[in-house]
């Protein structure tokens, strides 16, 4: 998927990008590239380095080679903040140190848009109360964070993500720890998020399932350092994600969708 | 949800609080002075000898009190944050530990107060940049490895305080003690600890809304726009500076870097734009209060005023830490 004769530049775009950690090579001169409206799925194996690639992508650790670049520019380029009005990323693990309401942690995601001095405005609160109802946390605004099970953390992290309103999700692993209906409800906040503000997405999904519903392209993993990109649909099939996850999986078909069970 | 007038009435209450505080710390002890003669002696120089033990007694230490329970909360506020662990105090770093080294040295060979506080300083600069050496290094920083270098130095330094103190002559013993205890007897000139608590806030103050970020996490931060970095290295810097300056003019005074940024965030929150201000007020007037009982509760004997903030932080600590878990439990 090559793209490099559009006149704007793509919203993220990974220019031979080398990545790896601990000596094991996640990936090797990958070229990625992402246009306003696209939904990219990240799968592999664990271990195979999905986060890794996932916060180079976001600008949180260097690459060991190659570029990427974030509306045509480097991280460097742009600087934290104005990186912040562009690309969101939602962490894999998260823990609060301190005690702090629903409503106060999911303000912070407003910070890249407030001046040094300012203080949230009822504009901001209006946007933040929008995210969480959109969570499902509407009720939960005065609740203690350290209160909170695993899978509100998790709805409370994507809200904070909402708030900060960028082109760009990062997501790793954003239905982790979700209830079916909570994991298919996220999924469809994300992709409509693409379809109707052209948002870009990248997400590391474990369920190939739900990359297959969910995502355009997909990009396997394979932990030695080789990546295959392409078309969701080309890349989901069974015999790739046998090889991928080197487990044997038998792919079932039922009204349009599609299921991957472990033989 | 935070709003700037909320945070202003609390500052303005708290500010209140550290007046009063001063002002009683000005009216208790051998001589009882008035509320009026007090206001006459401040401001018409007046008040005979009653005016003199205020002006050039009691003002210059409520003053270097408050300056030092200040710079220690928010010292002890900005390594809570950047270590983002509840137990961080300003002295888990080790910085007092190279100041009490640097002190004993100086009482060891029998330097007078300047030259205490001179080697108390470097003692702690030293410290400081020991610890930043050895946790930043190779240019990675965890918390971990920042938290555990800094106890460790502080360690080595407590052993070497241990050390000396053994080898002490029984006549330099008692002022190596209060030293290390905490004690604003000797203090004079409350100028310069005012200062720096006021430097240090004003250089503070700007980032506190990136500093409520860094809580939650530095890769959090830097995705929402922080340099997460330079914010760290200059917290660091601040927070050292600020325990130094304190140590140096008080010794070490323990728990009010604990407890009071504690106490603030579970009466108002955990904003840091109300929260460094707000310690602040309530460290100066906490060690304020602990230091006028110190010298009255035993009077004419004053107890080291580290001892009572012990005394005082330890039960309220233990009852905030209790009602905290029950408060949270469903």
């Amino acid at each position: 998927m090559t793209s490099a004769t559009t006149q704007t530049s793509p919203l993220l775009e990974a220019r031979r990008l080398s990545v790896s950690i601990g000596g094991n090579a996640v990936c090797r001169d990958l070229d990625l590239s992402l246009q306003a409206g696209e939904r990219l799925a990240i799968l592999g194996r664990n271990g195979a380095g999905k986060s890794t690639l996932l916060s180079v992508l976001a600008g949180l650790r260097a690459a060991q080679a190659g570029a990427v670049l974030l509306d045509g520019s480097s991280y460097t380029a742009l600087g934290p903040r104005r990186s912040a009005l562009i690309r969101g990323w939602l962490p894999q693990a998260r823990g609060d140190a301190f005690a702090s309401t629903v409503l106060e942690t999911a303000l912070v995601g407003r910070h890249p848009h407030l001046d040094r001095w300012q203080w949230e405005s009822a504009g901001d609160a209006k946007i933040v109360r929008e995210a969480l109802a959109a969570v499902d946390l509407a009720e939960f605004e005065q609740r203690d964070v350290q209160t909170l099970s695993g899978g509100e953390r998790q709805r409370l992290a994507i809200a904070t993500l909402l708030a900060q309103t960028p082109r760009l999700f990062l997501l790793d692993e954003p239905i982790a720890h979700l209830d079916l209906k909570h994991q298919i409800a996220m999924l469809e906040l994300f992709a409509g998020a693409a379809r109707d503000c052209g948002a870009g997405v990248v997400m590391v999904l474990h369920e190939p399932a739900l990359a297959w519903r969910f995502c355009d392209r997909a990009l396997l993993i394979h932990g030695d350092g080789t990546t295959e990109s392409g078309p969701a649909r080309e890349m989901l099939t069974a015999e790739r994600l046998s090889a991928l996850y080197q487990y044997p999986l038998q792919a079932i078909e039922c009204d349009g969708r599609i299921s991957f069970i472990p033989r | 949800m935070p709003t700037r007038r909320r945070a202003l009435f609390i500052l303005a209450a708290l500010t209140g609080l550290a007046l009063s505080s001063i002002a009683l710390a000005l009216m208790v002890g051998s001589i009882p002075v008035s509320p009026t003669e007090v206001f006459s002696t401040l401001f018409n120089h007046g008040g005979g000898m009653a005016g003199d033990v205020v002006r050039s007694l009691r003002l210059p230490r409520a003053l270097a009190g408050f300056a030092c329970g200040g710079l220690l909360a928010l010292a002890g506020a900005l390594l809570q944050i950047l270590l983002r662990n509840p137990l961080a105090d300003p002295y888990v770093l080790g910085i007092s530990g190279g100041a009490g080294v640097g002190a004993m040295l100086a009482i060891l060979f029998g330097l007078s107060a300047a030259g205490i506080n001179g080697f108390a300083f470097l003692g702690a600069l030293g410290a400081m940049l020991v610890v930043f050496g050895l946790a930043h290094g190779d240019g990675s920083w965890t918390q971990t490895r920042l938290l555990l270098t800094g106890v460790i130095v502080a360690a080595g330094c407590g052993a070497v305080v241990a050390l000396m103190l053994s080898i002490a002559p029984e006549h330099k013993l008692r002022g190596m003690l209060f030293w290390l205890m905490g004690d604003l007897s000797q203090t004079n000139d409350p100028k310069l600890a005012l200062g720096i608590l006021g430097a240090a806030l004003l250089v503070a103050l700007p980032f506190a809304r990136e500093l409520n970020l860094l809580a939650r996490g530095a890769d959090t931060a830097q995705t929402l726009g922080v340099a997460v970095a330079r914010l760290r290295r200059g917290v660091y810097l601040v927070a050292s500076l600020a325990t130094a300056a304190a140590v140096t003019h008080a010794g070490s005074i323990g728990f009010i870097g604990l407890i009071v940024p504690h106490l603030v965030r579970l009466a108002a929150g955990n904003d840091q734009r109300l929260l460094l201000p707000a310690s602040v007020l309530a460290g100066g007037s906490l060690l304020v209060i602990a230091d006028t009982l110190a010298r009255t509760i035993v009077a004419p004997q004053q107890l080291p005023v580290g001892v009572l903030t012990a005394l005082i932080g330890v039960p309220v600590f233990l009852f905030l830490l209790t009602r905290d878990t029950q408060a949270r439990r469903p």
